[in-house]
């Protein structure tokens, strides 16, 4: 059970390699990518470091708890990206694909609304602060 | 007593720090109560804080609504909804 905030691209064939050996029947994975739409040129993601880990872990710690995880990983990039690179990865892993799927689900779902990131996105020369979405407050809701 | 505040996103880029310590007066009792309080300490400060819709908070490393009560408390950050992921 780990969760990572690096600067670093994140090593996905690591990253599911070390998952492998859980031996979990099901391991369901997520990978957020910065998206290239509106012509984006660059993002940039601030953190609240120290909160940040505490947040990831509680939900790693609720979801093990729910869905019966055999491990489970978040691993959520900070800094500088461009557009096309994998900027959060989150993996569930149980006995079986259901509890897997939904444990992946939630924590991507509630990821979004309990973890204390930032992300401010380059037009060009251009910058603005993200603003926060309503959808996915519905969505982190519905795992009430 | 002394309490570290700090200031994240556009919060901090209002204020021009993401971090300092403070003393709020006695009075100064929940989260809601030091937003009023810090707004009146420089335009920045004013700016940053002008609509409570668009602020969260955490004392101590712990997510909280702005009516929490800050005694005791060691850290308190202030910003922006969470975008991430």
């Amino acid at each position: 059970m780990s969760v990572s905030i690096q600067s670093e691209p994140i090593d996905l064939a690591a990253e599911l390699a070390a998952l492998g050996g859980s031996g979990a029947g099901g391991i369901a994975t997520f990978i957020g990518h910065v998206r290239a739409d509106d012509g984006v040129t660059g993002l940039t993601l601030e953190h609240y470091p120290g909160a940040t880990e505490r947040a990831l872990a509680a939900l790693v710690a609720e979801a093990t708890g729910r869905w019966g995880l055999v491990a489970a990983r978040i691993v959520h990039r900070v800094d500088a990206m461009r557009p096309g690179d994998a900027i959060v990865f989150v993996a569930a892993a149980a006995p079986h694909r259901r509890a897997a799927l939904d444990a992946c689900a939630f924590l991507i779902d509630r990821l979004k609304t309990d973890a204390p990131f930032w992300k401010r996105e380059a037009r060009g020369d251009e910058a603005h602060w993200v603003e926060a979405r309503a959808s996915d407050g519905h969505a982190a809701r519905r795992w009430d | 007593m002394a309490v570290e505040l700090l200031y994240f996103a556009w919060v901090r880029e209002a204020i021009g720090t993401g971090a300092e310590t403070m003393t709020p007066p006695p009075g100064v009792a929940t989260v809601g109560a030091l937003i009023d309080w810090l707004a009146t300490r420089s335009a920045g400060h004013a700016a940053a804080f002008a609509d409570r819709a668009r602020l969260r908070a955490a004392v101590d490393q712990v997510f909280v609504t702005l009516d929490a009560p800050i005694a005791g408390a060691r850290e308190i950050a202030l910003f922006p909804p969470v975008t991430g992921g």
